[in-house]
């Protein structure tokens, strides 16, 4: 558990509130709050409930690790965070301020998203790191270094970007999301398509930028040895509710429902790894 | 030609009709259909614009060029389905191209202000902007479903909606123009234009009759990049919902 993180939830656990109203009655510490959130969507010719009546408070710069079996509501309810999805019913809270209410391009900036599947823009490595900059009119400072944030050599900034490794393109999808300074980064199984070598490169680069900037990380994952090892706590997400919150180690070593102790077992799927 | 005459070229769709029997197309029901329907629009047409010809009235060629501007509209909104409100804004770019081309020809008096050169003139920028919307809106949607990690990248990046699209629209506007561009290339040696065709045939001086499918030729490649820009920008902002969400259409 890093140091930062360590302080805040000595100060104030995250966990699941539940609040009456809407009115301020937000954690101050919150990097990410969710109140009572509900979220339905289309699946083939019928409207199913993803995500049902679910909070919970993300301090800053903590380390929540996301499990659940497949389709239990955790990749929605990332992208609910920097509103690339609306929520139904509820609402979402970025540093105490509802993500309808921010602006929308700024809201994007502070909370990053890291997809499954990196999408490469064409052009170089440079092209891809300078992208995020050139939307606003920027130009990126130092692109070197932000290559080597991510543990990759500078004579990679010439080459194609639609010729790396898994590997190499998903540390530069992570870069590029880092050349926006978020102070939040929602990745989503970014290690899950990469081997075991590349997977554990990639998580450990997430990890140094997270002890050096203090950045708070709301991370999905299906592997349990990873939730098990980048967590600072770990939510449990089923049937698109939230069955447990708990501190990593308690969360896997003692755990308090029945349906946590049979998703560990690997009895609702996409748990065991 | 005399009807008699005409009634000689129905051996080619029974040669058609016959191929599709021989080899199991299951074609000769939209074969006659077309045949029936072609040929009862045509003597419609031909009898209706003989009228307006004869009118002159700014009225009855007003509504005849607004009637190929709905048929057109109603077909091409086809390949938009999911699109909303694609109808409105199909018809928005055809009649942009229809009075931008028009204003033109009339305007620099390229083309005499009368029926008999207003309604063709009308008739091929409408069709060839009919053909264009369908493309460029197939093409759209294909391109934004196969890009929709792209898109969804450059929006998770603090992009807006056009800037996340717009890569993926120039291509679908690309692609629409593509058929215009490749006709015009090889126009005279692969293929002799309708109007020029029709003209030799009707005894014009050829060199008359090149001069005036120049005039066409420009005029429907500048239509068909007034209507594939146009309807792109009419278009692209109901991929995204108020609050810059991607919206695929259905």
């Amino acid at each position: 558990m890093s140091q930062r993180a360590r302080n805040v939830t000595e100060s104030g656990a995250p966990g699941i509130r539940h609040t009456s109203s809407s009115s301020g009655d937000f954690a101050t510490d919150a990097s990410i709050e969710f109140r009572h959130v509900g979220k339905s969507m289309k699946q083939g010719n019928q409207i199913v409930p993803v995500l049902r009546d679910l909070s919970g408070v993300i301090p800053h710069g903590c380390v929540v690790t996301l499990v659940g079996p497949s389709g239990s509501g955790k990749s929605t309810l990332l992208s609910l965070c920097n509103l690339l999805i609306t929520p139904d019913e509820g609402e979402v809270y970025v540093h105490g301020r509802e993500v309808r209410e921010w602006s929308i391009p700024r809201l994007r900036q502070t909370v990053g998203l890291v997809f499954q599947s990196p999408a490469m823009f064409p052009g170089t490595v440079m092209d891809n790191l300078q992208y995020g900059p050139q939307l606003r009119g920027e130009t990126l400072g130092n692109p070197k270094r932000v290559l080597q944030s991510v543990g990759l050599a500078e004579d990679m900034l010439a080459r194609d970007a639609g010729e790396l490794s898994g590997g190499q393109k998903q540390r530069i999808a992570l870069a590029r999301t880092l050349v926006n300074n978020p102070e939040v980064l929602l990745l989503d199984e970014v290690t899950s398509a990469l081997d075991p070598s590349a997977a554990r490169d990639v998580e450990e680069w997430i990890l140094k930028v997270h002890e050096e900037r203090g950045t708070t990380l709301l991370w999905v994952t299906h592997s349990l040895e990873q939730a098990r090892r980048v967590g600072d706590w770990t939510w449990l997400l089923v049937d698109g509710q939230m069955a447990e919150v708990a501190p990593t180690e308690e969360f896997f070593e003692t755990p308090k429902s029945d349906v946590t102790a049979r998703f560990l077992a690997g009895e609702l799927g996409g748990g065991a790894s | 030609m005399s009807l008699a005459t005409l009634s000689f070229t129905l051996a080619f769709v029974a040669g058609a009709l016959v191929l599709s029997i021989w080899l199991k197309l299951g074609l000769q029901k939209d074969i006659i259909v077309a045949t029936v329907r072609s040929t009862i629009q045509l003597l419609v047409v031909g009898y209706i614009l003989k009228v307006v010809f004869k009118l002159d009235n700014p009225l009855f060629i007003g509504l005849m060029v607004m009637l190929m501007m709905v048929v057109a509209t109603q077909n091409a909104a086809k390949r938009g389905k999911g699109i909303k409100r694609v109808w409105w804004r199909i018809f928005v770019a055809i009649t942009a191209t229809e009075v931008a081309t028009q204003g033109l020809l009339l305007g620099l008096r390229i083309t005499p202000a009368t029926p008999r050169y207003i309604i063709p003139l009308s008739g091929m920028i409408v069709g060839n902007a009919m053909i264009v919307s369908g493309l460029l809106l197939n093409r759209f949607i294909s391109e934004a479903s196969s890009h929709r990690g792209e898109i969804l990248a450059t929006l998770a990046l603090g992009g807006t909606p056009k800037q996340s699209i717009m890569p993926f629209l120039k291509n679908a506007i690309r692609a629409s123009m593509i058929p215009t561009i490749d006709s015009a290339k090889t126009t005279g040696l692969v293929q002799l234009p309708g109007m020029m065709t029709g003209l030799i045939v009707a005894g014009a001086d050829p060199i008359q009759a090149v001069r005036y499918q120049l005039l066409i030729l420009f005029s429907i490649t500048a239509s068909a990049a007034l209507t594939s820009i146009v309807l792109g920008f009419l278009t692209y902002p109901q991929f995204f919902t108020r609050l810059q969400q991607l919206v695929l259409p259905e």
